[in-house]
Formats: C-alpha cells, structure tokens, sequence
C-alpha cells in the first residue's frame, strides 16, 4: 500500500472495525455463554456474559430432553450422501460444461441461475406429491435425494470453475503421449481437480447439515428428523430453564459445520469466483 | 473425442482459465459425452425440471391432500381467488418489506466490511474468522441464537438496555411494532458475511495501479472509489445484491424459528403462508399457485431492476 492513510482516518477505521467484530460476535458469544450456564443463573433478572458457575448439565439435560444423538446420526448419513452423490454425479457433468460448448452446457447453465429463483414452496409442494407415489416420505433416501438435486447447481457452478482452472493443454499432452481418453482422465485431470471436488463435496455436505425446510415437510416421525428439525422441538413453551439446553444442543449442532467451513472457506471464495468470471 | 479438435486449434487458447470459444462439433453428441452427462441430467429432470413443470400445473387445479376425489382442473380459479386474498398481499407486503430491509443493509455494511478489509488493518484476520460464523450456522440456529438474544428476561439485549439505563426493554420478538424490524436485523446479520466475500473478492480485482495513479492526481478518498472501485465493483455488486434479493423473498427457517409469523401475522413471509396453506391445510393447488405469482413478482422485479442498472451503467 503506497497510498498513506492519515491518522484520523485509521483510527475511524479500526473504530468501525471493532463495531463490526462486535456485531458478528456478540450473539455467537451469548449462545455459548447460555450454554454454560446452570438454571438459577438463566432465571436471574440480571443475566451476566460470562457464567458464574459454569456447568454441563444443560448438554446432560439436552441429551436426555430430545434424541439427539439419533438425529446426529440421521444429519451426518443424510449429509455425507448428499455430498459424494453430488460430487460423484456432477463432476462428469461439470466437466462436459466446462470443455464444451454446445446447447446442452448453455441448457444446464440456464437450469443453475433459474433453480436459484424459484421459491422452494414451488417445489417442494409437487416433490412431496411424486415422493409420496414412491413410498419415500419420511424416510432419509427421499430426503438424500431431494439434497442431491438441490445441491447440484452450485456444485456444477464450482465445478465447472474449478475443471475451467485446469489448462486442457495438459490433456492435450498426455493424449500426445498416446494416453487414451479415460486415462488422460483419471491420471491427468481427475488429480488436478481433486482439492475442488473435495471442497465442493464438503460445502454440499455442510449446506445438507443445516437444511431445514425440506426436512421439515418430508420426515413427519422423529426417530427419522434431521437435528435442525428436532432442534425447534426446543422451542415454544420455553421458560428459563429451558433455554439452557436449547443452547447448548444448538451449539452443538453447529460445530460440525464451523469446522468444515473454516477448512474450505478459502476453496468456496476461489470456487464461486471461477464460476462467476467464467460464466 | 475433442482432443483432435482441440488440437488442431490450441493455438487459439487463451491463457489457462480463459474463456474457450470452441464451436460446438458434431463430436459433442457421441456416446462419451451422454455418458458422463446423464449421471447429473437424470436427477435433474425428474427431481427438479420435471417437479417445476408440475408445480405450475399444480396451480391450475384444485389438488387437496388427503383426498379421494381426483383432482380437476379448474384453470384460473386459483389465481382469482388469490387476487381478492387480502391474507396473502398483507404477507406479499412484509415479504418485500423483508427482503428489501435485509438486502440493503446487507449490501451497505457488507460494502463498508469489505473495504476495511481490504485495508492494511491489524485484526482484519479475526474479521475474517468471525465472518465464517454466521455463514456456516445453520439457519435454525441463528434463529434460536437470537432467541436467546432477544429474550425480555434472560436476554443480552434487554440487560445492555437496562444497565446503560434506557429504560426495561421490551419482548421484541413478541411486540406488534418490533418484531419485524428485529427479524429484519437477524437476517441482515446472517447474510451480511456471503456478500462481503463477494465484494471484497471483487475489490481485489480493481487494479491497483489505477488507485495509485488517481491518488497521484490529486483524486480524494471519495473520488477514487466513485471512479476506480465502483465501476470494478459493479457487477459483483449488481449479482450479489440480485442473488440476496432472490434468497431473501423466499427465505423460510429463520423466521419460522424467530416468530413463526407472529405476531398476529406481522413477519408472516410468503413462504411461511405457502407453507401452511399448503402443508397444515392441505391447499397444493392454492399454495402452488401463490409459489407461481411469487416467482412472477420476483421476475419481474428483478428484470426492472437489472435492467435499469446496466443502462445506468452504459451511461457513464
């Protein structure tokens, strides 16, 4: 940076700075601060940041209050099916898109902005109809299979960002060099790609983790709910005693997703670029 | 099957990365390709094409749930029926209400992060990691997060109020006057991190020695971002601002955990009145229906709004 900034001018920005810190932070802060707290403390008139007596019974008691664990267990099979299907069946794709140019890629393309703007109600109103005809309500694979479709625009717009990054002259190479087309495939390309096709399956896992909507209306039993549907099973008639547990298993619920998405953050910006550049 | 091709006419290529201009042969419609293709397309046209195609036609006819009659027909009825729905304008009412009172702010304090950001400040990296925060969180979550927030007796908000001594607080979530502005709030809150990333990936493509060559000329802070930014900027902004637009309207978890609608239908957004006309009432057609002049307004919006702004554009 050779354009100074003058004293006045950098306080005000760091001043702005820390509101922004505050902001973002502050309800994060709070959750994790309920959370830790035991009862009589979330039923005092006067709550403070940081608990006095820090306890873990409101995970005890959240665990006890509501299956978690078994709605865990249905998030991460729901969530890990979600994100290797779609990757395994969109890679193909995105590749085509990405190397050729005909009326199809144009079609898809076309599908991907157009998926983006059509209100889920739409949707999910004749999903449940035609899911219902095959027997798959309330049942995870309906679920799986409604995350795949609905995960496939963005990891085709990342995809085809990513396949777009890898020069075809490397391919070009390698069929120089008497490669036949699968193996120019798998040897050449598919290595290149890898890192996106792993960001790319952990953000369509990380955006399945936290569905609700279609959740809500496709799985009816809890023993079959997802975690953010048997979350607000917290909610409603919650007095104080209640909101420790429904911090903490919210809390919960969220670490998965902190972490992955702070190992791909980097990977999601390049992705979303090279798509949109691109495009 | 297109390294022939490509062959002949690499030495057109651009840098890697670069936009290929390949004209579509006729090598595109083998065998090779429909393989690779119809793992992706099948799904797509049976869960997402197709179910598009059969949710309009849904919404020209009298489809129920639970019922043994088969559905009819019953061409614009529904449409009509909507058209004298006070229920549902008042909710199509708060919808643009909502999303124009999220996108905004999310676009003006998304604008000011990402320029801070792109500064030389010293804890832009803690910015940065907290931004994840509200990206990552799954939307039940923040609603619940904020829940606690707003809560009148347990709630940081109302304490914060208390201690400066502005009085007790109030139920903000529960208050005919506040509960829309405090959803309003959330939902700025947790787009705000998305559209800084994308602003600010844009503000590292302006070229810097323009800036520089701007500064040399005596062009102030705001000159400078009005001549050199901006007009860098401009189609990040112009696609995130739409895409916020878009995700807004439709938006459905985060205020079905924060009110549910209430109170009295004050934060009833369109999707959450589809929602239960559709699956607490059993109204697929009605809902359907209301799904279809939601995407018609939001079309249309967004083609005047677009529009508008790349002639505006032209201009300069």
């Amino acid at each position: 940076m050779s354009l100074r900034t003058s004293r006045p001018v950098r306080a005000g920005q760091y001043l702005a700075l820390l509101c922004y810190l505050v902001f973002l932070a502050f309800p994060f802060l709070w959750l994790i601060s309920t959370a830790f707290k035991p009862a009589p403390e979330l039923g005092s008139l006067h709550p403070t940041w940081i608990p006095e007596n820090p306890t873990l019974d409101n995970f005890r008691q959240a665990f006890d209050e509501q299956p978690l664990l078994r709605a865990a267990a249905n998030s991460l099979i729901a969530a890990l099916s979600a994100g290797v299907i779609a990757v395994l069946i969109a890679t193909p794709m995105a590749y085509v898109m990405a190397r050729h140019r005909s009326r199809l890629s144009t079609a898809a393309t076309g599908w991907v902005v157009v998926s983006q703007a059509f209100p889920f109600v739409l949707l999910i109103i004749p999903l449940f109809l035609v899911l219902k005809n095959l027997h798959l309500i309330n049942t995870l694979w309906g679920l799986i299979m409604v995350y795949v479709v609905w995960a496939l625009p963005f990891a085709l717009w990342m995809l085809v960002g990513y396949v777009r990054a890898v020069p075809p002259e490397l391919e070009e190479a390698a069929a120089v060099d008497g490669a036949g087309r699968l193996r120019t495939l798998v040897s050449v390309t598919a290595p290149l790609l890898a890192p996106g096709i792993v960001a790319t399956a952990l953000f369509a896992f990380i955006t399945a983790w936290n569905e609700f909507f279609f959740a809500l209306v496709l799985l009816k039993t809890p023993e079959k709910q997802t975690l953010p549907v048997v979350l607000t099973h917290f909610l409603g008639a919650e007095g104080a005693s209640d909101l420790g547990p429904l911090a903490a298993a919210a809390f919960l619920a969220t670490l998965p997703s902190l972490v992955l998405f702070a190992v791909i953050q980097r990977r999601i910006t390049g992705g979303m670029l090279a798509g949109a550049v691109k495009s | 099957m297109t390294l022939a091709n490509a062959t002949v006419q690499s030495g057109r290529h651009g840098p890697p990365g670069g936009p290929r201009d390949r004209p579509p042969g006729p090598v595109n419609r083998n065998a090779g390709t429909w393989f690779l293709v119809l793992p992706a397309l099948i799904p797509i046209l049976i869960l997402s094409v197709g179910p598009l195609l059969y949710g309009i036609a849904l919404a020209f006819t009298d489809a129920q749930s639970g019922r043994t009659r088969s559905t009819q027909w019953v061409g614009v009825l529904n449409f009509q029926d909507l058209l004298h729905d006070g229920l549902f304008w008042e909710s199509f009412r708060i919808g643009l209400v909502w999303a124009v009172g999220v996108t905004v702010p999310q676009f003006v304090l998304g604008l000011g992060l990402a320029l801070l950001l792109n500064e030389n400040l010293r804890m832009r990296w803690l910015a940065r990691a907290l931004a994840i925060i509200p990206w990552a969180m799954p939307e039940v979550v923040v609603g619940i997060m904020w829940r606690l927030v707003y809560n009148p007796d347990a709630g940081i908000l109302n304490e914060t109020i208390r201690d400066l001594g502005l009085g007790d607080g109030r139920d903000w979530l529960t208050g005919l006057a506040t509960a829309l502005p405090a959803v309003i709030l959330v939902g700025v809150w947790a787009g705000m991190p998305q559209t800084t990333v994308a602003l600010l990936a844009g503000l590292q493509n302006t070229p810097h020695e323009l800036h520089e060559a701007a500064a040399l000329d005596g062009a102030g802070a705001w000159r400078r971002f009005r001549t050199v930014t901006w007009p860098a900027l401009r189609p990040v902004a112009l696609s995130i601002t739409a895409l916020n637009f878009i995700w807004n309207f439709n938006a459905f978890a985060l205020v079905y955990v924060l009110t549910n609608g209430g109170p009295g239908g004050r934060t009833r957004l369109p999707m959450l009145f589809a929602y239960e006309e559709a699956f607490r009432y059993g109204q697929f057609g009605y809902a359907a229906a209301m799904g279809c002049v939601m995407v018609a307004v939001i079309s249309v919006i967004l083609a005047v709004y677009l529009a508008g702004r790349l002639r505006g554009g032209e201009d300069r």
